[in-house]
């Protein structure tokens, strides 16, 4: 028989509040993480915003010796590190200590897009000038993939399954579902998941130049249209990282822990870059069916569902994703359930988006509200005529929530959605 | 350089990479950089490079060979900066 899972300890280091508190607060109050970044302007950039976590010298060695900060240019590897030392916190689990053996039952999937950027690129200068010999010992654990869950890993001195996935934009909702599994099958009785992403513009050219980044707002960061509005012109990229310590609700109550949320399941899938789906567009008959898929892996019913946390990036194709929900859900008008993003406060953080965004939402269930879906005075009409516009708050409300959803998309044509409850 | 010279600048390096459980005390020529003082061997490569760059020298695959211990650093120094 399938264990049941629990969430008992968060950690978020967001471009609008580092740590549960100070991020907490900032979502009720609609407070933007997104800059004007002057680099961006030197290098040509269309977009020259950004959105970065702010970490202090300090906040850096509260995580990290002197010995691992030696060299260490990995943003990517730091937000992980700190989101993720803070959620085992908040859970009260103590890492191994350097005499003990590592904790078996303690398991890390901890994702991300691309480690180390520009770690990378100091390595690839050296390498071009002919001196591989000078890249010093942490050029490898720095830029693999699997360098934030190997760090992590260390620290906290785990024994069971340590590893990173990579899903895109969706990364930090599968390592969600993947996690869950892993303690829904008795394979390991605290699972440390979440994603990160760096920051800065070796990350981000790309989507510069493909153009789904927005260039309209770069002397006015602050009024830049955000998820779901008919001026939406594309994202402002962002950075930082999520996590949350998964464990069987068994564990959790003999714990006395804090019990934020239980995962009642989910799904993941992939459209196939078929029908409308490609490399960079969803397949909406995939994503409707991944929906409805995680309801039915959730014994939930669509009505239960109270809110909505959705990938809704601030693109033209917001109201296609409203379109899936609503049909996925058979719901419509004022039936549909709340719905908000938080983009237009941290931007698209990437592969660290999911987990983020996931936090916010488990929130947003344990505390009973929905924050301020920001810079949507303008609703784009194809949403508002699908839905009623009382469900997407410009204002943070209070609201008791029961059920909610989450959902993540990314390129590849990957889809991932999970269901959590209030208990 | 003196041995002595050297030795006075090298200890910081080698302090720098000593595992948090170790104290500086325990660095003395003789210690074996990896067994006694417990420094990761990763971190043996980033010594060259920080002695490289504070006696303006190069090590050779085959010098790292030979490095085992402090008296065998400042052998290795002695060698390349008389």
């Amino acid at each position: 028989m399938k264990k049941r899972v629990v969430i008992t300890g968060l950690g978020v280091v967001s471009p609008n509040g580092v740590g549960i508190s100070a991020f907490s607060e900032a979502i009720k109050k609609g407070i933007s993480g997104i800059a004007f970044l002057p680099e961006l302007r030197d290098l040509n950039f269309s977009c020259q915003l950004g959105a970065i976590p702010k970490i202090s010298e300090e906040k850096k060695r509260e995580y990290l010796s002197d010995l691992q900060l030696r060299n260490f240019n990995s943003s990517g590897i730091l937000y992980g590190v700190i989101a993720g030392m803070d959620a085992l916190k908040d859970a009260r689990i103590e890492p191994a200590t350097t005499e003990e053996a590592p904790l078996w039952d303690l398991g890390i999937i901890f994702g991300t897009g691309t480690s180390g950027v520009d770690k990378f690129r100091e390595a690839i200068y050296k390498i071009d000038d002919k001196n591989v010999r000078r890249l010093g010992s942490t050029s490898v654990a720095q830029t693999m993939a699997s360098g934030v869950s190997a760090y992590l890993g260390g620290l906290i001195g785990a024994g069971n399954m340590v590893t990173a996935n990579s899903s895109a934009c969706a990364t930090g909702t599968e390592a969600l579902l993947m996690g869950y599994e892993h303690i829904a099958f008795g394979k390991a009785k605290f699972m440390l998941c979440g994603s990160t992403s760096d920051s800065g513009p070796y990350i981000w050219g790309g989507f510069d130049a493909m153009k789904v980044t927005t260039y309209k707002y770069n002397d006015a960061p602050k009024g830049i249209a955000g998820p779901m509005s008919a001026d939406a012109s594309g994202f402002v990229p962002g950075s930082g990282a999520g996590a949350y310590l998964l464990e069987s609700l068994e564990s959790a109550q003999q714990r006395g822990a804090t019990i934020y949320a239980e995962i009642l399941g989910g799904a993941v899938n992939n459209g196939g870059q078929r029908c409308g789906g490609s490399m960079t567009a969803p397949n909406s008959l995939a994503i409707q069916k991944c929906i409805k898929d995680a309801l039915e892996d959730s014994n939930t019913e669509a009505w239960e569902i109270d809110y909505i946390n959705g990938h809704l990036t601030a693109t033209i194709k917001d109201p296609d994703e409203i379109e899936n929900w609503s049909i996925a859900l058979n719901r419509k008008g004022d039936r549909f359930p709340f719905i908000n993003s938080l983009k237009g406060m941290v931007g698209h953080c990437l592969a660290a988006s999911g987990s983020i965004e996931i936090v916010s939402a488990i929130l947003q269930l344990h505390e009973g509200f929905v924050f301020p879906n920001v810079n949507c005075e303008n609703l784009h009409p194809k949403i508002a005529s699908l839905i009623s516009s009382e469900k997407i708050s410009m204002k943070m409300q209070k609201t008791s929530l029961q059920t909610i959803a989450k959902a993540s998309f990314g390129f590849g044509d990957v889809n991932a959605c999970a269901i959590f409850k209030k208990i | 350089m003196t041995s002595e010279e050297i030795y006075t600048k090298l200890e910081p390096i080698i302090k720098t990479y000593l595992p948090e459980d170790v104290s500086a005390n325990e660095i003395n020529r003789k210690s074996d950089l990896t067994r006694e003082l417990n420094i990761n061997s990763a971190h043996l490569v980033d010594i060259i490079l920080d002695i490289e760059d504070l006696f303006n020298i190069e090590f050779k695959n085959e010098d790292m060979e030979q490095l085992r211990n402090v008296n065998d650093a400042i052998l290795l120094i002695q060698q390349k900066t008389s």
